[in-house]
């Protein structure tokens, strides 16, 4: 596949990965979480997106450096859109350039070799530890996403966990504590980071937009937690 | 000649009771410290002098027109603008005049430099340059504690006694105890002065330092980045960064530095014809002539390059000091030229409007490289450029070469077209930009564009945050708590204060386009 269904391109962001990277923002998520505050990305199809060759992708990317140190490809799902994502990475890794993706891991990693091999790291959702709450939240398991969150960080690959804060709706702490756990084994082998997000309303769709984050005592407790299990960095946003 | 507050700076003095009105004045103002008024007393007395260039009716005309500005110089130039003494040879040697010997630890160092300090003029009387502070204490440091406090202390000493936010300090390019310290320790002490650049080399500043520099910068708007490269392949190693971001030698400096409103004198030509055939010119060689006269004066006529101890000890050569020929108003000249020839093309933003831009800076480059000064030999006696960032009265001037700040600039084309004109100016240019909070949890993004600004050929880049209190005004930097305390009627101990007032309230630096978060 040489044409990918693209919502935008943000030439410098400061938000997705290490350093400055343009962000590439790809249509069609497999997720439909409530607090989703971009909801224009999640339909397979839309009438802001746009259909992009991998030449008019890279003509953007190449147009940017040497600002940035590379690009993040978020969505939507980006995996979705797997084999664009391979030609791309094979052509941005030529430029010099680092390849991070932002994924919900709903697409298991290990069925995709060549793409990994190209993927500098991974910022992984980590939604809800719990299945059941994690359907009521995206409409999907998160079976694979937590095997995915081990094989990631068993191949040193894993530069980020995300949880999205919600006060009262999910347990932010089990998941949090189940996430430690499963990577309790490979804090010793490489730096991974966690964000913890508070939800906001900005770009929410009407019906959840009363969802509010934990108090601000709760997220420092979060916050210690993580570190005292070994997270190199801990960041709030 | 009619004397309008604000637009034409130089004051020609015609009776003893306009001179007794400007006195009165001075000493009744409760906004201005003791200090303050003894330096306007002292340059109002030098005005009661005429110009060095006598009486030139045409350098009148275009002072008149606000074409040419001579930035409150004074009438009687008696020390250089801009002094960048040799430290390594004062620490080497020791002062005869100042009876200080070469000192031998940390607390001597200080003190000694601190005492040298006080015995440099500028145009404000105060240094403009306090050398590489950091390489000059580092060979000191023993232990790295009792550094931190004398360093502290040091910095301290800088701010409150040095009161303008002109002087400044460089750092780098390679990581050391005293710069770490230094970098540091400027994010908790939130001073104004010293301004104080890094001195970067991707090859020989250390990540964690420059991402250090990063991290302060956008805590108190310090320190900025110079390219080390470029500045040395214009000067050599021998240079320092003074005043707001000006390269220079050191072991010397500036003599003076006026410039021309590029605008103004588009506002007087008919045509772009008209503009390079006849406007443009009269007023570079205007410039030249006037600037060679002040030079010839303070060569010539006063006593610092024979009598000075910073002249007679070898601290400065006057073979190593040049004239610095200012350029302002570049993007309303070039949009007036534009719309002058009925095109709706804008300067930074339309490819036609930047080439008339190089153009114009082609022009004045071969113009003033075609003139020989009598004085200057470390440039081959020719004037240096300088993209100078605003004065009173420049209301519709935008600074240098800088890109109107109500044009809304994708980040990197504004880079990129700042790295078009950058090279043109060894002795000085410089672009600001605000951060929001989102750089400070990713330093690195904001070092990765100034790295990408170097390569594409910018030569001098800074950052700072919106939100916070410190902020780079044109190139030095002012409290913005300290402007509404000034505006309320309250003495500011640093007279930096002063000049940020029009720049901050009417020149729009508070609505520069914000870096961050995109979505």
């Amino acid at each position: 596949m040489t044409e990918a269904l693209i919502q935008k391109i943000i030439d410098s962001s400061v938000v997705d990965g290490p350093g400055n990277r343009s962000a590439i923002f790809f249509q069609g998520c497999n997720f439909n979480c409530t607090y989703c505050h971009n909801p224009e990305t999640i339909p397979m199809k839309s009438p802001t997106a746009t259909s992009m060759t991998l030449k008019e992708v890279l003509a953007v990317i190449q147009s940017n450096i040497p600002f940035i140190q590379g690009i993040t490809t978020s969505g939507g799902e980006c995996t979705l859109q797997k084999e664009f994502l391979r030609a791309l990475f094979r052509e941005t890794k030529k430029l010099g350039l680092t390849n991070f993706m932002d994924t919900n891991g709903s697409v298991p990693f290990t069925a995709m070799e060549e793409l990994l091999a190209l993927t500098d790291g991974v910022m992984l959702d980590v939604k809800a530890a719990d299945n059941s709450e994690h359907i009521k939240l995206t409409g999907a398991s998160n079976e694979t996403v937590l095997q995915n969150l081990d094989f990631l960080a068993s191949r040193g690959k894993l530069y980020e966990i995300r949880t999205v804060l919600v006060e009262n709706a999910f347990d932010n702490l089990g998941t949090i504590r189940q996430v430690s756990e499963i990577l309790k084994p490979y804090f010793g082998t490489g730096k991974i980071r966690y964000k913890l997000i508070r939800v906001r309303s900005k770009g929410v769709r009407t019906p959840y937009r009363k969802l509010r984050p934990p108090s601000e005592e709760m997220i420092v407790n979060l916050r210690d937690i993580l570190l005292k299990a070994g997270f190199s960095e801990v960041v709030v946003v | 000649m009619v004397y309008t507050e604000g637009v034409i700076d130089v004051k020609i003095y015609r009776n003893h009771q306009e001179t007794v009105a400007d006195v009165t004045q001075i000493i009744q103002d409760a906004s201005l410290t003791y200090e303050q008024q003894t330096l306007a007393l002292a340059k109002l007395a030098e005005n009661q002098l005429p110009l060095p260039v006598g009486e030139d009716e045409e350098i009148l005309e275009l002072f008149e027109k606000g074409i040419i500005c001579d930035l409150d110089e004074g009438h009687g130039p008696y020390a250089p603008r801009y002094i960048l003494p040799d430290y390594e040879k004062f620490f080497a040697q020791g002062s005869q005049f100042l009876r200080l010997e070469p000192p031998k630890n940390l607390l001597e160092a200080i003190q000694t430099l601190q005492i040298f300090y006080h015995h440099v003029p500028s145009i404000t009387r105060f240094p403009v340059y306090l050398g590489r502070i950091d390489k000059l204490l580092d060979p000191f440091i023993t232990d790295r504690e009792e550094a931190r406090e004398q360093i502290k202390w040091f910095l301290i000493h800088l701010d409150r006694t040095i009161n303008d936010s002109f002087s400044h300090a460089n750092v780098g390019p390679e990581e050391t105890v005293a710069g770490t310290i230094i970098i540091d320790l400027i994010g908790e002490l939130q001073n104004v002065t010293p301004n104080l650049t890094i001195l970067y080399d991707k090859e020989k500043t250390s990540e964690a330092f420059a991402l250090s520099c990063v991290t302060s910068s956008l805590v108190c708007a310090n320190p900025a980045f110079a390219s080390d490269r470029r500045f040395r392949d214009d000067f050599g190693d021998d240079y320092g960064i003074a005043s707001c971001y000006n390269g220079l030698p050191t072991g010397g400096g500036a003599f003076t530095l006026s410039r021309l409103r590029l605008n103004r004198i588009v506002d007087e030509a008919a045509s772009r014809e008209d503009f390079f055939a006849s406007h443009l010119p009269r007023a570079v060689d205007a410039l030249l002539r006037f600037m060679e006269s002040k030079i010839k004066f303070l060569a010539e006529e006063t006593p610092f390059f024979t009598s000075n101890f910073l002249v007679k000890e070898g601290f400065v050569d006057l073979d190593r000091f040049v004239g610095l020929f200012g350029l302002v108003g570049m993007d309303e000249a070039v949009d007036n030229l534009m719309k002058k020839e009925g095109r709706n093309l804008s300067y930074g933003i339309d490819r036609e409007a930047n080439e008339l831009a190089l153009d114009i800076l082609d022009f004045i480059q071969e113009r003033v490289g075609g003139f020989t000064s009598g004085y200057g030999k470390v440039w081959g006696n020719h004037f240096l450029l300088h993209s100078q960032v605003g004065a009173a009265g420049d209301e519709g001037t935008t600074p240098g070469m800088r890109i109107a700040i109500d044009k809304d600039m994708p980040l990197y084309d504004h880079l990129r077209q700042a790295a078009q004109v950058h090279p043109y100016f060894p002795s000085g240019i410089g672009d600001h930009f605000p951060f929001d909070y989102t750089a400070k949890e990713n330093p690195q993004a904001v070092l990765d564009i100034f790295k990408g600004g170097f390569e594409s050929g910018m030569r001098y880049i800074s950052a700072y945050s919106e939100d916070g209190d410190i902020i780079r005004v044109t190139g030095y930097l002012v409290k913005k708590s300290d402007l509404e305390k000034f505006n309320q009627g309250e003495q500011i101990s640093y007279d930096t204060i002063q000049y940020a007032k029009e720049p901050l309230e009417k020149h729009g630096i508070l609505n520069r386009k914000v870096v961050g978060v995109n979505d």
